[in-house]
């Protein structure tokens, strides 16, 4: 039997970074806000003690701190004629579990997509004309543009501490930054990373070439720090341990060492985890929601009814929770209409493993977000005529680890095991670096997701169904950036470079990114997405949905720059509803 | 620098969360601090985190140390066998240990004990398709477990039919041709798929030649000596600072190193 729980007056689902950021900024303001997180509480001093933190066994191979597949997963399948089986396994991309969610494992890579992402349809169109756009392509404009998210990457960029070096300040191009991205108000909140040795190599070699590399920015980061909440960082000590890892040093950006120490002290908060919600409960007439119900650790059943929901879970579990809820339409291939599951995304990794003679890299004295970019290649940032393909990469020169379970290389042709294979992995392990593309993908009607026909959770209910594959779009980009990879490599002095071309079909075995993206669009017709402007429901506006899943498509960058501007973009929303509950957005 | 050696005194952590519990969707220590903090009013039994965060001195979840000595899966025959095998992977030669004298098969024989021998964490429902698409990943039902038990046994038939003798009594060149057969599929063994048995042995070994010691195997940090990597030093600042130069202090594990007084 369900039980009723008194009314509170905002709930929220999951307690990662949207969750965390939004249930600060509403508690502060006095209002009643409950998260409710299906994995269990986790604090730095604990949880990512020092002395055990740095164990690639514990978490990065068996995955302790992840979603176990046991609990959630999803089916997998590569085009809509095949039949989906279930991930049994995580492979391809990693879901976070508990609080923190993936701001607890992530690497740190913080990007602001650039101002042609945002209106990339119009834009090659008007460049290129509709001639250049895939075949089967869902791409539309984002209803949001880049001067209007700019102050909202700026808070998110200042409550995380982002270390970086600008490239565009107010419109005035900066030396050693990023010159293509968008005009900033200010510079970063901490001074750029150290580099390795490679990434001195990758510089010089860039730039002779005429392009314009610049230290990526990050989250790990290089000074002490206080943010606006009054939460404190640590330096970074490169120790390598980044993704797949909780940080112990307090160094990297995570609802644990940015948020929850503050919103904790806010009163009128509180968290309940290892709870699981399983619905957002709707009125009859099934147009404003009512709060949500919940499995608790014991597998009873709570309603807690709320004004407002917050839907913060992972991207993919959003999507997921719509569909078992009833909000919005779901999407269907066949006919091309409906909204929810619609658009999903990815990202394409391609480039170069360059192997070197004579040089001391230190792979394993590294941070996840160290590293040397370039984006010259990204977007619209170079002339895609000649190409025939929509999209582009960040092209990154980067070690984050050498922990030796998962990164031990050999030269292309060394024997996987014996003797030979032990002497191949010694001569290559400080020999070897890496230039890397990460590209864009597209939204195309056969790549959605929804409630699979067969397969179950623990609690019974349907899994979702991913089906997805590199569309020729992505292939034919990846793959050409894989070769501006080569190029750099081989003039940054490498004896033997090796072409890493995209991986097709999409395979959901080798790990790729957690960089999932969709299926509950911002669009400026609902016709095209879930979410209006402002992240609000168009069919149930007392529910607003956070994170990636809102993307339109994916852009060339790691997404959680995005998703904190998204999050401080979409309160303004919430601030505005409050005041003057109903649609933010008439369609 | 913390030195993480320092935070094991006596090696033996008072407050170690044991293998079952960590295992188990619910821990002990989300138990105790449920009922310290449990909302009565509504007699829910959520743990519900308020005011403070919960977090107590001296409170951390380190793996339990795996005692060398004897085995807790394997039979000794079982073990003998993945000795040999796993010390033709990677053989101890004149660039140091291979993985049997890293203590790999003890390493593998405490991993298969517990969750990751069960796929406790994996998604094992069914049905399981009998012709998953190669893009599908996992879809077998046999646990690790299972792929030890039967796959060495069809290994030894093998073995036993062919050769009339062990995989243990076979000459290290004939050892490398079965494995390297069985690496790509080319020998069929009596009910069990050669390529599963591979990958599983294959798969473990380089796990616990890289793991840390606390696991068993990487005996001495063998495998991080051979590559330079210096495990749990976790702060390399300087490093960076002195770029293509060599690193020269020795590896130490969570439990420290020898020197130290640690494993």
């Amino acid at each position: 039997m369900v039980r009723r729980l008194p009314r509170k007056d905002v709930v929220i689902v999951g307690l990662g970074w949207t969750g965390s950021i939004l249930a600060y900024e509403l508690a502060h303001t006095g209002l009643d806000v409950v998260a409710i997180e299906r994995g269990p509480w986790r604090d730095t001093a604990v949880d990512f003690n020092i002395g055990t933190a740095a164990d690639e066994l514990r978490y990065a191979v068996r995955q302790d701190i992840f979603l176990r597949p046991t609990q959630e997963t999803l089916t997998m399948r590569n085009n809509p004629s095949q039949t989906a089986l279930p991930i049994r396994k995580w492979g391809s991309f990693l879901p976070g579990n508990g609080v923190g969610g993936a701001g607890v494992h992530w690497n740190g890579q913080t990007w602001r997509f650039l101002p042609d992402d945002f209106r990339i349809r119009s834009h090659m169109i008007e460049r290129y004309g509709e001639g250049i756009m895939p075949e089967g392509n869902h791409i539309q404009d984002w209803p949001v543009s880049y001067d209007e998210l700019e102050p909202y990457y700026d808070k998110f960029e200042r409550v995380a501490g982002i270390s970086g070096r600008a490239g565009n300040i107010k419109g005035e191009i900066q030396p050693g930054g990023n010159r293509f991205e968008g005009a900033r108000e200010n510079e970063y909140p901490t001074p750029a990373m150290k580099q390795g040795y490679q990434q001195e190599l990758f510089t010089k070699a860039a730039a002779n070439m005429g392009l314009h590399p610049f230290p990526r920015p990050s989250a790990n980061i290089s000074t002490a720090y206080t943010n606006p909440y009054g939460c404190s960082m640590a330096p970074c000590t490169y120790c390598g341990f980044c993704e797949w890892f909780g940080c112990a040093n307090y160094s990297k950006a995570s609802p644990q060492t940015c948020v929850l120490p503050a919103l904790i002290r806010e009163p009128t908060f509180e968290a309940r985890t290892e709870c699981e919600v399983t619905k957002v409960n709707l009125t009859v007439d099934g147009k404003m929601a009512t709060g949500v119900t919940y499995v608790d650790a014991n597998g009873e059943e709570w309603e807690q009814p709320a004004d407002l929901v917050l839907v913060c879970a992972y991207g993919l579990f959003n999507v997921r929770l719509l569909l078992l809820s009833g909000i919005g339409k779901p999407y269907d291939p066949a006919s091309d209409e409906g909204v929810v599951g619609r658009n999903y995304a990815y990202q394409t990794g391609s480039g170069s493993t360059a192997f070197f003679e004579d040089v001391k890299f230190n792979p394993f004295a590294a941070a996840g977000s160290t590293g040397v970019a370039l984006d010259d290649f990204n977007s619209d940032n170079f002339d895609h005529g000649p190409h025939g393909f929509v999209g582009g990469a960040s092209i990154t020169c980067a070690h984050t680890n050498g922990r030796p379970i998962r990164y031990h290389p050999t030269l292309p042709g060394t024997p996987a095991w014996g003797s030979a294979w032990k002497k191949g992995v010694r001569d290559a392990y400080q020999r070897v670096a890496n230039v890397g593309a990460q590209g864009s993908v597209m939204s195309y009607r056969n790549n959605y997701l929804d409630l699979d026909p067969t397969y179950k959770d623990a609690l019974g209910r349907p899994l979702m169904r991913m089906t997805f594959d590199y569309q020729p779009n992505e292939q034919k980009m990846a793959n050409w950036m894989a070769e501006r990879c080569n190029e750099i490599a081989k003039a940054m002095g490498a004896k033997v470079t090796q072409v890493n071309r995209l991986g097709v079909p999409w395979n959901v075995v080798p790990y790729q990114t957690t960089h999932n993206t969709g299926g509950t669009v911002m669009s400026s017709d609902p016709k095209t997405g879930v979410l209006n402007r402002y992240l609000q429901s168009w069919d149930v506006p007392n529910v607003f949905v956070m994170g990636a899943s809102a993307f339109p498509q994916n852009a060339g960058y790691n997404p959680t720059g995005t998703v904190g501007a998204l999050t401080y973009w979409g309160l303004d929303g919430i601030f505005n509803y409050l005041k003057s509950p109903g649609a933010l957005v008439q369609p | 620098m913390v030195e993480p050696g320092s935070l094991w005194p006596g090696k033996k952590p008072s407050r170690r969360r044991s293998a079952a519990e960590s295992h188990s969707g619910v821990t002990r220590r989300s138990l105790l601090a449920s009922a310290a903090l449990l909302i009565t009013t509504s007699g829910a039994t959520a743990r519900v985190v308020t005011k403070v965060l919960p977090w107590k001195p001296n409170e951390a979840y380190p793996p339990t140390p795996v005692v060398p000595g004897g085995y807790l899966f394997f039979t000794a025959n079982e073990a003998a066998l993945v000795d040999a095998f796993v010390d033709r992977l990677i053989p101890t030669d004149e660039l140091g240990p291979g993985a049997k004298d890293a203590g790999v098969t003890t390493f593998i024989d405490r991993q298969l004990t517990g969750p990751y021998g069960g796929h406790d964490w994996l998604y094992m429902q069914g049905p399981f398709s009998q012709n998953p698409l190669p893009t599908q990943g996992l879809q077998s039902p046999l646990t690790p477990r299972q792929q030890y038990r039967l796959g060495l046994s069809a290994l030894e038939s093998h073995c036993t039919s062919i050769f009339n003798r062990s995989f243990t009594q076979l000459s290290a060149d004939e050892q490398d041709k079965l494995i390297g057969a069985l690496e790509k599929g080319e020998v069929q063994l009596p009910n069990f798929s050669s390529k599963m048995l591979f990958t599983a042995i294959y798969t473990n070994t380089i796990e616990g030649f890289f793991a840390d010691p606390i696991y068993g195997g990487n005996r001495d940090m063998a495998g991080w000596k051979l590559v330079g990597f210096p495990g749990v030093r976790y702060d390399y600042r300087d490093v960076l600072d002195k770029p293509n130069q060599s690193y020269t202090l020795p590896p130490v594990g969570m439990q420290g190193r020898p020197a130290w007084g640690g494993r």
